[in-house]
C-alpha cells in the first residue's frame, strides 16, 4: 500500500459539504491542520449542501435577515410535532440551543444571508435564508477553510477505517487511481447518508427504490457508513427513514434540486398508475405536507403519481421546470398520460359530484372546502376539475437523505458498542437519524451540520492538540 | 435576436423561476418571478437588466457539469449585444460591428485622422490661438456637432424599439431617479450585500469592477462637463479657450481624463482576469474595443494636454485625438456605448414595473 507523503495531518475529516467545513473551519482555527477529503470533483463539491437554501435558529429577537423571535421551547415542538416524538431529546436540545449562532458564525465566515424567498413566507421567522442558496454558502466556506490553511483533496473515496482498541488508526482512500493511508490524530465523518446508493436503498426499500428519485449529490453513496456499521460501531435509525418529498416524475435521476419540485398537490387531485385517488390532497398547507408525499408516491404501484389540476388552478403555485401534459378532456390526458382514460374520468367525476361550494376558495390558507361521501376526502381546496385545458405533472418519490447514520454522544463522538471511539467524531447527515427519527423541519439539516460540525471540530482540535 | 439565442434563454430563465435562489443578487431574479413564460420582450429586458456580475452563476447549483448546464450570465449577455443589433439603425452595420469592432474603430481612428491630418498639411484650417491655431473652432464645431448628434439620433430610434418591444409604459419622474440612483452606485454589481460582483476571482466578491466602472463612467461624465462648460464659456459668455489650468474646462477636463484612463485600464485589466466563458464569447471584441476607445480617447487627450505644455507635437496629438473622439461618437449606437443608454432604460422600466407591481 502507498503511503501518502502528507501523512502528519492532525484531523482528517471526511466529506465536503457544512458539516465537513464547519469542523474544518473550526479546528483550523484552532491551530490544527486539517485535510478534508471530498468525494466529488470540485465542481460538485458539498454534497447535499449545494442544493440548500437555509437553516432554522432559535433567536430571542430579530437577529439578521430573522424577524421576531423563535424560542427554544417552540423549535423543540416543532421538531417533536414532525418526528412524533422521535428524537433523542439531548442531542436535539444541543442543535436547537447552539442554533443560535449559526448565523453569525456563518457571517463570520464569508457566507451572505438574504430574506426569505418568494413563496416561503411561511419561514421568515425560523429559517435564515443563504443568499445564492447552498452552494454559495459551499463556496464562501471553501474559500474560508482555504485561507486557514485546510488541505482540500477532490474525488476522494474512503474505502475503510481501521479501529484498533477503539481508536481509528489508519484511514485508507483512492485519490487520482491511487490508494492512499493515513493515520491522523483524529478523523471526523462528515460523508452523508447513503441515498444515492440504490443497492442500499433496495435492500431497504425492495426493488421499488429503483424508481427513486435522489435530489442531492450522486456522491453520498455510504461508503463509510457501511464501512463503520461493519465494524464495532453503534447505528442509528431505520434504513427506511428518510427525507422524501413528491418531485416531478421528469426530474433527472440524480442532482435535479430545488427545480423539481411540485407545489400543485393541494390544488389537485392526485391519482395513482390504476387512476385512482389514494390520500387526502387538501390535509393542510404545502410546506406542512410535502415532506409526506414521497413516502405517499413510493407506495403507489411502479412508485408513480399524477397530479392532475384544471385550468382554474394554473397560477396558483410556483412553475415547475417541467411542462405540464395538457389536453381538452380528461379522457385524452389520459391517453397521453398511459393511463385507462374511462377510470381516470371515472375518478374525476366521483371527485366533482362530491365537491360542493366554491365559495370561499382561498391558496394558502385551510378553507374547509371538503369533499363530502368520497373516499379519501379531500379536506380543502376541494374545487371541481372541470375547465378545460386540463393539466397533469408526473410525480416520483424524490429522496433528500436517508436518517439512517451513526449513533454519537453528546460531544459528537461516534459510538462503539464498548463507549465511544477515542478520535472519531460524526456531524450532519451521516448522524442526523438520532435527531430526525423520522419527519422533517425545513433547515434542520443544514442546522444540525453546523452545530455538530463545529462541535466535531472543536473537540476534535482539542483531542489532537 | 438569433432563435437558438432566444430558445436556450427562455430553456435556462425557466429553470431559474423554478428554483428563485438568486433572488438577492441583483434585479434580474426579482423580474423573472413575475413572468410564467419568457417571451422575446421579456428576455430582452431581462438581458438588459443583467449587469453581468456573475453573482448567480457561481451561486449555481446546475452548472455544468450538471446536465441542466445553466449559464446565465452568458446566455442574458448573448441576448443582450443581439438585442442591441436588432434595436440599432442600421442594422447591418451594427452586426459587422459586433464581430470586427476592434478593426473598424481602429481603421476609423487612422482614416479621420489621417483626413484632418490631410487637411493640416495641405491647408490652412486653424487662425486661433491654442488648439485653435492647428484647426478653427468653427470647422471643429462644423464636424463635431452633426458627428454628436446624429448618432445620438440613431440611438434614440434603438430605445424606441427597445422600448416599444418590452412593453413600455408611462414614465414619471420618480422611475427616472430610481434609475439614475441605481446606476449612479452600480447598485447592481454590489452583489446584494454591498461587497460586490464576482468578476476577476471567481466566486469572491469584489468591488474592483464596481469601482473600476465608476472612474470610468464619472470619467467620462466629468469630459463631458468639460465640453459643455467650454461651449457655455465660449458662445454664452465670450469667452474662447484656451483655459487656463484653474477653470471649470480644464479642472473637468483633466480630472475626467486621468479617471477614464485609470478606469478603463482597470476593466481591460479585470477582463484578462475574469472567465470569457460567462460572456458573449462571440461578441467580446466589440465590448473589447469599446473600452480602448474610451481608453484612448482620455490618454489622447492627456497627452494632449501635457504636450502643449511643452509644445511638442501638438497639431500631431491633436489630429490623433480628435480622431479617437470623431470615432467614438460616431459609433456610439453600435459600440458598447449602447449599454449605457439601454441599462439605463432597462432600470426605468424595471422601476416601473416594480412601482406598478
Amino acid at each position: 500500500m502507498d503511503t501518502n507523503s502528507d501523512t502528519n495531518t492532525d484531523i482528517l475529516i471526511i466529506g465536503g459539504g457544512n458539516a465537513a467545513l464547519s469542523a474544518a473551519i473550526t479546528a483550523a482555527e484552532k491551530g490544527a491542520k486539517v485535510t478534508i477529503l471530498e468525494s466529488a470533483p470540485e465542481a460538485m463539491r458539498g454534497g447535499n449542501s449545494r442544493h440548500t437554501r437555509n437553516l432554522r435558529c432559535r433567536h430571542d429577537g430579530p437577529l439578521s435577515v430573522l424577524q421576531d423571535s423563535y424560542s427554544e421551547e417552540e423549535y423543540m415542538q416543532d421538531l417533536l410535532a414532525v418526528t412524533k416524538g422521535n428524537t433523542n431529546e439531548q442531542l436535539a436540545r444541543i442543535a436547537i440551543g447552539r442554533s443560535a449562532e449559526c448565523v453569525p458564525w456563518l457571517e463570520a465566515h464569508g457566507v451572505r444571508f438574504q430574506s426569505a424567498l418568494s413563496g416561503t413566507l411561511s419561514l421568515e421567522r425560523t429559517n435564515a435564508f443563504f443568499l445564492g442558496g447552498g452552494k454559495a454558502l459551499v463556496n464562501a466556506l471553501y474559500r474560508t477553510a482555504q485561507a486557514c490553511g485546510v488541505t482540500i483533496v477532490y474525488e476522494a473515496d474512503v474505502t475503510h477505517l481501521e479501529i484498533d482498541e477503539a481508536r481509528v488508526t489508519r484511514v485508507d482512500y483512492t485519490a487520482n487511481d491511487e490508494v492512499h493511508s493515513l493515520a491522523p490524530k483524529a478523523v471526523i465523518a462528515a460523508a452523508g447518508g447513503f441515498q444515492a446508493n440504490i443497492e442500499w436503498l433496495e435492500r431497504a426499500w425492495g426493488p421499488a427504490a429503483r424508481n427513486f428519485r435522489i435530489r442531492g449529490t450522486p456522491y453520498n453513496r455510504g461508503a463509510v457508513l457501511a464501512d463503520l456499521q461493519a465494524q464495532d460501531v453503534q447505528t442509528v435509525g431505520d434504513e427506511k427513514q428518510c427525507h422524501a418529498v413528491a418531485i416531478d416524475g421528469r426530474a433527472p435521476h440524480f442532482d435535479g434540486g430545488i427545480v423539481t419540485r411540485l407545489d400543485c398537490v393541494v390544488y389537485s387531485v392526485v391519482v395513482n398508475q390504476n387512476a385512482e385517488r389514494f390520500y387526502d390532497e387538501g390535509e393542510d398547507v404545502w410546506p406542512k405536507r410535502y415532506a409526506i408525499w414521497g413516502r405517499l408516491v413510493a407506495e403507489q404501484p411502479e412508485q408513480v403519481a399524477y397530479a392532475i389540476i384544471d385550468s382554474r388552478a394554473q397560477g396558483l403555485f410556483m412553475p415547475s421546470v417541467f411542462p405540464p401534459e395538457q389536453a381538452d378532456t380528461i379522457e385524452d390526458l389520459a391517453d397521453k398520460l398511459g393511463l385507462d382514460s374511462g377510470a381516470l374520468a371515472k375518478t374525476i367525476e366521483t371527485y366533482n359530484a362530491a365537491c360542493g361550494t366554491e365559495d370561499g376558495f382561498t391558496p394558502g390558507k385551510l378553507d374547509g372546502l371538503s369533499t363530502v361521501g368520497v373516499m379519501p376526502a379531500k379536506t380543502n381546496w376541494a374545487r371541481r376539475i372541470i375547465d378545460p385545458p386540463f393539466s397533469a405533472y408526473a410525480l416520483r418519490p424524490g429522496i433528500t437523505f436517508t436518517y439512517f447514520g451513526l449513533r454519537v454522544n453528546e460531544r459528537a463522538q461516534v459510538m462503539s458498542k464498548e463507549g465511544p471511539v477515542q478520535n472519531l467524531w460524526a456531524a450532519g447527515e451521516i448522524m442526523a437519524g438520532s435527531i430526525l427519527g423520522e419527519g422533517y423541519l425545513a433547515g434542520f439539516g443544514m442546522t444540525i451540520g453546523n452545530v455538530f460540525g463545529r462541535i466535531a471540530g472543536e473537540e476534535a482540535a482539542n483531542y489532537a492538540r | 435576436m438569433h432563435a437558438d439565442t432566444q430558445s436556450e434563454a427562455q430553456r435556462q430563465l425557466t429553470v431559474c423561476n423554478a428554483c428563485r435562489y438568486c433572488e438577492g443578487y441583483c434585479s434580474v431574479f426579482p423580474e423573472i418571478t413575475r413572468h410564467k413564460d419568457f417571451g422575446l420582450a421579456e428576455i430582452s429586458h431581462l438581458a438588459n437588466l443583467c449587469h453581468n456580475c456573475r453573482g448567480c452563476y457561481y451561486a449555481c447549483q446546475f452548472t455544468a457539469p450538471h446536465e441542466f448546464d445553466l449559464n446565465l450570465p452568458q446566455i442574458l449577455a448573448t441576448a443582450r449585444q443581439e438585442s442591441w443589433t436588432d434595436f440599432a439603425f442600421p442594422n447591418a452595420f451594427a452586426r459587422r460591428f459586433q464581430t470586427s469592432g476592434a478593426a473598424i474603430s481602429l481603421a476609423m481612428i487612422i482614416g479621420i485622422s489621417a483626413i484632418f491630418g490631410l487637411a493640416q498639411t495641405f491647408g490652412r484650417i486653424g487662425n486661433g490661438s491654442g488648439f485653435y491655431a492647428v484647426m478653427s473652432h468653427a470647422l471643429m464645431v462644423a464636424i463635431f456637432m452633426p458627428a454628436f448628434l446624429l448618432p445620438l439620433g440613431v440611438m434614440g430610434i434603438g430605445l424606441r424599439r427597445y422600448w416599444v418591444q418590452v412593453g413600455g409604459g408611462w414614465i414619471r419622474p420618480k422611475d427616472v431617479w430610481a434609475a439614475v440612483s441605481a446606476a449612479a452606485t452600480m447598485k447592481n454589481l454590489s452583489g446584494g450585500h454591498g461587497e460586490g460582483c464576482n468578476y476577476e476571482d471567481a466566486d469572491r466578491y469584489s468591488n474592483t469592477r464596481r469601482y473600476m466602472h465608476h472612474l470610468t463612467m464619472y470619467g467620462f461624465l466629468l469630459c463631458f462637463a468639460s465640453t459643455s462648460t467650454g461651449t457655455i464659456y465660449h458662445y454664452l459668455l465670450d469667452y474662447p479657450a484656451p483655459y487656463p489650468l484653474l477653470s471649470l474646462p480644464k479642472l473637468f477636463g483633466i480630472s475626467g481624463g486621468v479617471s477614464l484612463s485609470f478606469g478603463t485600464l482597470g476593466l481591460m485589466w479585470l477582463k484578462t482576469k475574469s472567465d470569457g466563458h460567462l460572456d458573449a464569447a462571440a461578441y467580446s471584441t466589440g465590448d473589447f474595443a469599446f473600452v480602448m476607445l474610451l481608453f484612448l480617447v482620455s490618454t489622447t487627450g492627456l497627452l494632449l494636454y501635457i504636450q502643449g505644455l511643452f509644445d511638442v507635437l501638438v497639431a500631431q496629438m491633436l489630429v490623433i485625438h480628435l480622431g479617437t473622439v470623431l470615432t467614438l461618437f460616431l459609433l456610439l449606437p453600435y459600440s458598447k456605448m449602447a449599454h449605457g443608454f439601454y441599462r439605463l432604460t432597462a432600470l426605468v422600466q424595471d422601476a416601473i414595473r416594480k412601482r406598478s407591481r
